[in-house]
């Protein structure tokens, strides 16, 4: 015992004296004369426009801490107050309220000064008044993600009668354009993921963590789905799908979400149109692996609500309460079970392959993957945030 | 389901129109009757932002700078700028004119150039602007200079002298430690400026090494308008009626991006909108006016609710400009503005640049007009 505490103690002490004699020398202090000017940063990490002006969420990082000691607006120095007051220490967030009498559709910046005198820009691309948290808004928000992500899964299981009725080579077709559609949604959605978190307080590195998530979250599905180390149902891998597609559209719900709240949504209707169009692909990915059964009614609503419902509650957390860093970290979950679905799908779809000549299946393979991809990028022209 | 298009009525409503035929089209598509609006929704929610309260004039409608500069701290306070008048150690010299020495040290100093905001500046006697050196025409004036700061630094006077005393790379240059005595006769007189001229010179200029430089005119050498050049001449009845400011306009680029964060008059953003200046409205003011603005090609100054006659280089004594309202100033350029509240009610007359993206980013202060000031 006392053995063990010396091996595992012994290290960490001499990392104490390492950290301890570093401090007592400071060996960068001499050759640069001095302590350098220290590098502050500051990021916004929510907007909010009502009648009493603007409010933002800013977040510090850098080594120092960040005292914001004026607020420009357009170009004027503005009344401003902090909550909580005070030099924000590394990592640490507040709320500066900015009484400005801002237009509606007009763009606005905002220049933070520090004590130091840097300056940290911020843009409301379109000032919209932001939407208050109440019934009327959650419900359209509701409806809106119905659109954005329920209808179109639905709408797409629709092809099941028609998938069904085409044997063994339609099957493998499917699957095929189901490996291509998820390829899509996997390089969006890690894309996605990596410009968010580029857009996040510096000091965060939500760039490594969206990698570090994505991995693990493949690595943790995969062992969860052999739990019990035998094969998967049709049914699992179909929920599988659904699940993974579902955090996509938790993402997509974000994005659409968010642009909203800010008003940064470049045609409104045609974008959730766009992403009907876009997501009706998903349905046909999902029902892929049920053909060669025959799925219950209340099983096909299950998978639905499993891919779709999570684009409703990415619309209220969008709008209502965005911040950069998790919305990256939530895609980046999206990302990693993604990933696990097409290895999935891929192995279902070799096993298949397996049983028939190769000359045979690789067309029909290549030209379901190629579509898959197709059919989503073409739709996915429609969707511009 | 009529009213499809109210789903998403966040969105812009100049967009309005594209957002109703989107949302038609998704109804098509489910085989439901839409109603397509092209309608624009009326603004909502922001509409009391513009009616949000203004207080006093120190808020200024809430465009102001936050908070209080530490006077104490940097040294120098804008309100004493304004009339701190150094006419140097007098002696006598040949030919019965007078000896005025100066002594200026340059070094290096953070100071507070808006509340909160720490700029390192380089100084000229710890201040910016510098000491508002004051002699009179045909004086000798001599400069010890010292640079205490960490670069080479200089002394420029605009005025006539040798090229030996010229303060420029290889006339006058001082490295840091050392010093030098820049010696010239006062002339010609008028409302004038120094600066260091160590390059890079907008470097030099704008950390803060720069002042003005008054030579007031000798009524004997202007025989024929000894009583206006008397009015000039500090320290003579005539002058004692007027109150005399010195104003140099000038501006800080807090984050050395060659663009300027900050505008002032006399270095400090509204200091003079927080205190205002105040007139004695039975007495003529006169304003000693410097632009060392760096980045802006030019700087402005406005008057309100009144006009003026200018100087221009305050090298005459009769006006270049007559009854104007407002005057703009190339980088160095300067002159004698000189107006009278005499008629005018009490209260607080405003001043500016007129370039509004100075005014808002700092340079704007207030005249307090009283009927009698202690």
């Amino acid at each position: 015992m006392t053995r063990a505490i010396v091996q595992i103690g012994g290290p960490f002490a001499a990392l104490l004296l390492l950290v301890a004699a570093f401090f007592a020398y400071e060996p960068l202090r001499k050759p640069f004369g001095g302590t350098p000017p220290p590098v502050e940063e500051l990021t916004v990490e929510r907007t909010v426009l009502d009648e009493s002006g603007i409010a933002l969420k800013v977040r510090a990082g850098g080594t120092d801490p960040v005292s914001i000691a004026q607020v420009q607006v357009d170009g004027a120095f503005w009344r401003f107050t902090q909550d909580p007051p005070g030099a924000l220490p590394r990592l640490s967030g507040a709320w500066v309220l900015i009484p400005y009498p801002w237009v509606e559709g007009e763009t606005h910046k905002i220049v933070f000064v520090t004590r130091t005198g840097l300056t940290f820009e911020h843009e409301i691309e379109v000032a919209w008044p932001t939407p208050k948290v109440d019934a009327e808004a959650l419900g359209r928000l509701t409806l809106a993600g119905l659109f954005l992500g329920v209808l179109p899964v639905a709408l797409g299981m629709l092809f099941y009668p028609a998938l069904k009725s085409g044997g063994a080579v339609t099957f493998q077709f499917a699957m095929a354009l189901t490996v291509g559609l998820l390829a899509f949604l996997l390089v969006d959605t890690l894309g996605s993921a990596l410009e968010i978190a580029g857009r996040a307080a510096p000091g965060l590195k939500s760039a490594l963590l969206v990698w570090i998530i994505a991995a693990l979250s493949c690595l943790l599905l995969w062992g969860l789905t052999r739990w019990r180390g035998q094969e998967f149902t049709p049914l699992g891998l179909a929920a599988s799908i659904a699940f993974a597609i579902g955090v996509h559209n938790l993402g997509e719900g974000l994005a659409v979400g968010s642009a909203f709240a800010s008003g940064a949504a470049a045609l409104g209707g045609f974008l959730l149109l766009g992403f009907t169009l876009h997501n009706v692909t998903e349905g046909v990915g999902i029902i892929a692996p049920l053909l060669e059964r025959r799925p219950q009614l209340s099983i096909l609503a299950g998978l639905v609500c499993l891919a779709g419902l999570p684009a409703v509650l990415g619309l209220w957390l969008g709008t209502f309460a965005y911040t950069n860093h998790w919305a990256a970290l939530a895609l980046a979950l999206g990302a990693g079970a993604i990933l696990q679905v097409i290895i999935e799908v891929g192995l279902l779809l070799r096993r298949q392959i397996g049983k028939q000549s190769q000359s045979r299946a690789y067309p029909v393979v290549f030209g379901g993957l190629i579509l898959g991809v197709a059919i989503m990028y073409l739709t996915g022209l429609l969707v511009q945030i | 389901m009529s009213r499809m298009n109210d789903w998403l009525r966040w969105g812009a409503s100049r967009r309005g129109l594209l957002r109703a035929s989107g949302l038609s089209l998704i109804a098509g598509a489910l085989g439901a009757a839409a109603r397509a609006q092209s309608t624009v929704d009326e603004p909502q929610g922001y509409a009391g932002a513009h009616r949000m309260p203004t207080n006093a004039h120190g808020d200024h409608g809430g465009m102001i700078t936050v908070g209080e500069v530490d006077y104490a701290r940097n040294g120098f306070d804008p309100s004493k700028v304004l009339t701190d008048w150094d006419q140097g150690v007098v002696s006598p010299w040949t030919d019965g004119r007078t000896l005025r020495e100066f002594t200026i040290t340059a070094q290096d100093k953070e100071i507070e150039i808006a509340p909160g905001i720490i700029f390192p500046a380089w100084t000229y006697n710890g201040r910016v602007p510098g000491p508002t050196l004051r002699v009179t025409e045909g004086d000798r004036v001599r400069i010890n200079f010292i640079n205490s700061g960490s670069h080479t630094h200089t002394i420029h006077f605009h005025g006539i002298h040798s090229a030996r005393m010229d303060g420029v790379p290889g006339a006058g240059e001082v490295a840091p430690g050392e010093s030098f005595v820049y010696e010239f006769d006062a002339f010609p007189f008028g409302c004038h400026l120094y600066h260091c001229h160590s390059v890079p010179l907008k470097r030099h200029i704008h950390k803060g090494l720069y002042g003005a430089f008054i030579i007031d005119p000798d009524p004997a050498r202007h025989p024929a308008q000894a009583e206006l050049a008397a009015a000039r001449l500090l320290g003579t009845p005539q002058n004692a009626h007027w109150q005399e400011f010195v104003m140099v306009m000038n501006a800080f680029d807090t984050n050395f991006d060659e663009e300027n964060e900050v505008y002032a008059v006399n270095t400090v953003a509204h200091a003079y909108t927080r205190q205002p200046i105040v007139i004695d409205r039975r007495r003529p003011v006169r304003i000693y006016l410097v632009n060392v603005t760096e980045f802006d090609p030019i700087n402005s100054f406005h008057l309100h609710a009144n006009f003026f006659d200018y100087y221009d280089t305050g090298t005459s004594l009769t006006p270049t400009l007559k009854t104007v309202d407002m005057i703009t100033q190339c980088q160095a350029q300067r002159g004698i503005i000189e107006f009278t509240y005499a008629d005018h009610e009490t209260g607080p007359y405003m001043f500016h640049a007129h370039q509004s993206e100075f005014v808002e980013l700092g340079w704007m202060g207030f005249f307090d007009v009283r009927d009698a000031v202690a």
